[in-house]
């Protein structure tokens, strides 16, 4: 006679009701193995949903043009134009661009020597540079037309800690060049361009006025040259603005410019965060086996101790199998209790970890659903010798004991 | 006929424990086994009661010979035609005095609510309807056996085997539980009881004596030659 699913689900339950604290203690290692799983699965996925979301942010559609050497070794320029000409491209949205302002340095007072160089470099932006960067700002505000002019500068975030600013208050100086340059804001971190991470940012007038940063185009002298182009493509046409890029910013010498998408680095980055810590996922599957052992251990102990039930049940009826299904179903119990308990802890992990960095919280069906399919199979292996024991068990020996 | 034993004989090795019993009980019969401890009593029930294979001879229960019964079929039998109570018990700690009971039917492919209500009743019968949700550790010895007693009548067997039933009780206590059998007789259930105890064993219609792995006397047979 068959049993009902609701009888089966009782029998099975008996012996994990009837000691509880047994139960969970032997529940516990495959709960902290499959938590450790899914804990990991859960967190690398969702670190990459993190930096996919942050690509998404950021574009992939940045190029960067940038002076490289010249064929002799100097450090070679860009021309003057080279933002204009490239603006007139017509799959390009827009431009920025920068100039490295060499040899002046910052300093947080006139009082430090000069010799301490801070690995900060100073250089004149153009306005529309954190749009075209994604960068925004994490402290006061970016330059205008007006503060351009201006002995105002924009600090990196990088060279804001290096110079002891935490926040921005009006009045604010740092000592540039040879003179006080008031400070006006702090940019957040820019994924795409780090090199501003540790930069002082100021007005190409600024530069020209204050720095003595000046170019000579048609015989006068105006601010620049530009030492980098940031440039935005039109998303299908970034391919073939690369190939142009060069030529177009530098007609004389292209092979003087170095030419680069900033997101590479960072889609390189999401690949690699997507796969898993594979020696966090190797302790979870050592916890597991360790707690398949433990259960196992813990329902061979339980057939020796319930032999009289085991004799009781025969008497009333049971047949080998439904005592042998009885056995292996509490194995199963158990593992499935540890396997849920550690799918939910290591979904909190990740849930908690996850909004703690801004991530969506993302744990693939193959981590928790595979977490407990995991301790279906791993309770129905630790169950299987005990069961057999108990089915095997003579009746009248079972009922002898006591 | 309910049961039904023809030269049955059950060995351990080399160790013959029954040596041919001859044995017929019918319906509504009152019966008791007795003999000396060791004699070979549980066993034979163990034997009538299809938990152990005879290794020669003939159990005839309501006619079917169980020789050729697979263990399934076994188990069905026993599931529906044959209520064990045994000395010790042997009720679930965890479960209350209504849920012992009612597991009496588990195997015997009836739903749980048939199962409760039917239990509740046998409860009834032997007395303990008051102690339906007790469980076992705040029961009697006495009350504690009459939980085993209606877990075996619940599923209305064809019989009930019982083995040293008042084994673990105080002689009040035991006489107590010989009148609720004898009543349970008197309402048509026929019993098979075990005991060493000649006084216990007196106060049953019939008497079987064993000694040895055999019958030596049989009240009924005498009775009716
Ligand atoms: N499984 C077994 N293996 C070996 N000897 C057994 C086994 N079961 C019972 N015996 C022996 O059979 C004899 C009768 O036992 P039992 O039927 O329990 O007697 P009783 O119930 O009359 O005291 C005893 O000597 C016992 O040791
Ligand atoms: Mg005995």
């Amino acid at each position: 006679m068959r049993l009902r699913f609701a009888d089966q689900a009782r029998v099975a339950s008996v012996g994990v009701r009837a000691r509880k604290v047994r139960a969970f203690l032997s529940a516990l290692g495959i709960a902290i193995g499959v938590a450790a799983i899914v804990a990991v699965l859960g967190l690398s996925s969702s670190s990459q949903a993190g930096l996919l979301a942050e690509i998404d942010r950021l574009g992939t559609n940045l190029l960067t043009a940038s002076s490289g050497q010249s064929f002799s070794g100097d450090a070679a320029e860009l021309p003057r134009e080279a933002p204009a000409r490239v603006g007139n491209l017509d799959a390009v949205e827009s431009v920025a661009h920068t100039g490295d302002v060499t040899g002046a340095h910052v300093y947080r007072t006139p009082l430090i020597p000069a010799v301490s160089t801070n690995a900060i470099q100073v250089r004149a932006a153009s306005l529309n540079l954190p749009s075209v960067v994604a960068a925004g700002m994490a402290q006061g505000r970016w330059l205008n037309e007006a503060t351009a002019t201006q002995p105002v500068a924009v600090l990196g975030a990088t060279a804001a800690k290096r110079l002891g600013f935490e926040r921005v208050t009006p009045g604010q100086r740092v000592w540039l060049g040879d003179q006080w340059f008031y400070v006006a804001g702090i940019l957040e971190k820019a994924a795409l361009a780090s090199e501003l991470d540790s930069s002082v940012l100021v007005g190409y007038p600024a530069a020209e006025r204050h720095l003595n940063y000046v170019a000579i185009a048609r015989g006068a002298a105006v601010a620049g040259p530009p030492s980098t182009l940031y440039v935005r493509a039109a998303t299908e046409q970034v391919a073939g603005v690369q190939a142009v890029l060069a030529q177009t910013a530098n007609p004389e010498s292209p092979n003087e410019v170095d030419i680069s998408q900033p997101s590479d680095a960072l889609t390189a980055r999401a690949a690699a965060e997507g796969a898993f810590d594979s020696l966090f996922l190797g302790l979870g599957v050592v916890a597991l086996i360790v707690g398949a052992v433990g259960v196992a251990n813990i329902m061979i102990i339980s057939v020796l101790e319930r032999r009289s039930e085991i004799g009781l049940r025969r008497a009333l009826g049971a047949t080998q199998r439904q005592v042998r299904t009885q056995f292996l179903a509490e194995a199963v119990l158990l593992t499935v209790l540890g396997g849920t308990a550690g799918v939910a802890a290591g979904m909190i992990a990740t849930v908690v970890y996850a909004q703690n960095q801004g991530w969506r919280v993302v744990v693939p069906v193959e981590a928790w659903a595979g977490g407990i399919a995991a301790a279906v199979v791993i309770g129905a292996i630790a169950g299987l010798v005990p069961a057999v024991r108990a089915a095997r068990l003579s009746p009248t020996e079972a009922l002898r004991t006591v | 006929m309910i049961l039904e034993l023809a030269g049955v004989t059950k060995t351990y090795g080399d160790v013959a424990v029954l040596r041919g019993i001859d044995l017929r009980v019918d319906e509504g019969e009152l019966v008791a086994i007795v003999g000396p401890s060791g004699s070979g009593k549980s066993t034979l029930l163990h034997v009538m009661g299809t938990l152990e294979r005879p290794s020669g001879g003939q159990v005839r229960i309501r006619g079917v010979d169980v020789a050729g019964l697979s263990d399934e079929r076994l188990a069905d039998v026993r599931a529906r035609d044959i209520g064990f109570v045994f000395q010790q018990f042997f009720l679930s700690a965890h479960a209350t005095a209504a849920e012992n009971v009612a597991d009496g039917m588990l195997y015997a492919g009836v739903d749980a609510r048939t199962r409760r209500r039917r239990a509740a009743e046998a409860l009834d019968r032997v007395g303990l309807a008051h102690r339906a949700n007790f469980r076992p550790a705040k029961l009697s010895g006495g009350e504690r056996q009459r939980v085993a007693i209606a877990r075996a009548l619940v599923g209305r067997p064809a019989i009930v085997l019982a083995d040293e039933p008042t084994g673990n009780l105080d002689s009040a206590t035991g006489g107590a539980i010989v009148t609720l059998l004898h009543e349970l007789h008197a309402s048509g259930a026929t019993i098979l009881v075990i005991t060493h105890d000649h006084d216990l064993a007196s106060r049953m219609p019939r008497q079987v004596q064993v000694l040895d792995g055999r019958i030596v006397g049989d009240s009924h047979a005498t009775a009716l030659r």
